[in-house]
């Protein structure tokens, strides 16, 4: 199928990016107050304060600096000033980021305190907003896309309607030859054998089937009684959702009916290549979407039945709902109404090329509403407590 | 107006896009084909919730999505109301 065109920011590293974001990003929770002070001094940057970046380690530090590095490195993004408290930890950010080759200067609070690292770190980002302004987008293919799925607030309408339609997105996209990446490992349970099977060959699958197990041994070894609150819950059940089955049936139909994933990706890691690709993650919204665009995701598709209202600071998050109430009640929020799926007026076919619009709209700048209502949620994944 | 949607060719449930109630005859809708069907309900079938196109017996597997979703534990007549009554996940 032929490749949409849209107009994009094109990177040094040859990424392409549908935002042109200049960040302040702070290291550390401690460095917070200085990125804020940044940010509000130097007009048309954002500042991306969080509650983390002390004392964790192991795993659960290389997958913070994944996630700090990839927030840095997303193509949405044109410049980065990054502020931390320690010269070591805040070059060792810096580089991760200089090695897209984008503009990005670190400054480290220890031996200067808050002021005259704010005034340093404004200077630098004045520079780099006159700069980034000056930037133009160019033409682009649907081909250079990456974008990630994941719904959210589900309920029957999302497996009805929601998901199928992102399904027939996704197999647009990924037949036009672009990139996507789904993931959501719990929600997988009760379909982990058909996911297995939609791997690309028996490798990925196996590797899949470990990342899926790990994730069921954790959840046996910890859990407190028998799930049947969360498998399905109260909640879906009163809605109509029989088995756990059904509901992780209702959720992978968002990949679609043929797509195959050629690789797992560990949490916030970029994705090697084009095609579909399966991440590790966890199903809280704004936790994933931020792992996704840490991995590089330029656009989220985020199919909703109750409403969920989450955005994120350098990736815009499309929403789409097959509910007829909230499509009407929490419209402010959605960006694509598919309830007439559930009238039988509209096909699933159809909905999919009015996705693939929305989308090709949002490349080529269209706000989406939670970016215009100002939903910037950044929400750090944490394996274990700090030392 | 279609008060049913079927996912899959192969499915052998439907999904209740509106309120039906029991006696009622409900208009569904298969997404696949496209084709149309009329079904008569034995028993209300709330938004959301799932009603038989065929008869079950015990051991019997519901198919939505074109996939195995669960085991029948208890006989479901055409236009019964499918759900935790008399189906249970294989898993446990």
């Amino acid at each position: 199928m032929k490749e949409f065109k849209f107009m994009g920011y094109r990177r040094e590293n040859g990424r392409v990016g549908v935002r042109n974001h200049v960040l302040i990003l702070p290291l550390d929770d401690i460095s917070n107050a200085a990125a804020e002070a940044v940010a509000s001094n130097v007009k048309g940057t954002l500042a991306i304060p969080h509650g983390y970046g002390r004392l964790q380690f192991g795993e659960d530090l290389e997958l913070f600096f994944r996630t700090m590095t990839g927030t840095g490195r997303n193509p949405n993004v044109a410049a980065v000033v990054v502020i931390g408290i320690e010269e070591g930890w805040t070059k060792r950010l810096v580089d991760g980021i200089a090695e897209t080759g984008k503009p990005v200067s670190g400054f480290a609070i220890e031996r200067h305190g808050d002021l005259k690292t704010i005034e340093a770190a404004s200077r630098k980002a004045l520079e780099y907003v006159k700069d980034a302004t000056e930037l133009q987008r160019t033409k682009c293919g649907a081909s250079e896309l990456y974008v990630s799925i994941k719904c959210g607030e589900s309920d029957t309408t999302s497996g009805l309607a929601s998901n199928p339609t992102v399904g027939e997105a996704v197999t647009t996209l990924i037949d036009m030859g672009g990139t996507v990446s789904f993931g959501e490992t719990s929600e997988i349970t009760g379909a982990e054998m058909v996911v297995v099977e939609r791997a690309a060959t028996v490798e990925v699958g196996e590797e899949f089937y470990r990342v899926w197990k790990a994730y069921d041994d954790f959840i046996n070894e910890m859990k407190t009684d028998d799930l049947s609150d969360s498998q399905p819950t109260k909640g879906n059940i009163a809605g109509g959702l029989t088995t756990i089955e059904e509901k992780a049936f209702g959720n992978i139909q968002k990949i679609g009916k043929t797509p195959k994933y050629v690789g797992v990706l560990k949490p916030a890691e970029e994705p090697k290549g084009k095609g579909l690709w399966y991440m590790d993650t966890s199903s809280a919204a704004a936790e994933a979407v931020t792992l996704w665009m840490a991995s590089g995701a330029v656009i989220h598709l985020f199919p909703t039945g109750q409403g969920n209202v989450i955005g994120n600071p350098v990736t815009p998050v499309i929403k789409l709902s097959a509910n007829p109430i909230t499509v009407k009640t929490m419209s402010e929020h959605i960006d694509l109404d598919v309830s007439d799926i559930l009238k039988g007026k509209l096909s699933l076919e159809k909905a999919g090329e009015m996705l693939i619009d929305v989308i090709r709209r949002t490349a080529n700048g269209r706000a989406t509403a939670a970016e215009a209502l100002g939903h910037r949620e950044f929400v750090l994944t944490k394996l274990y407590r700090s030392a | 107006m279609i008060r049913l949607l079927v996912h899959g060719v192969g499915d052998n449930v439907a999904v209740a896009v509106s309120d039906i109630k029991g006696r009622d005859v409900a208009r569904g809708l298969n997404m696949e084909t496209g084709e149309e069907f009329e079904i008569e309900s034995n028993a209300d079938i709330p938004f959301g919730h799932k009603i038989a196109l065929m008869d079950f017996k015990v051991d019997d597997t519901v198919i939505k999505y074109d996939s195995d979703i669960g085991r029948v534990v208890a006989e479901i007549k055409k236009g019964d109301h499918v759900h935790v009554q008399n189906v249970k996940t294989k898993r446990w």
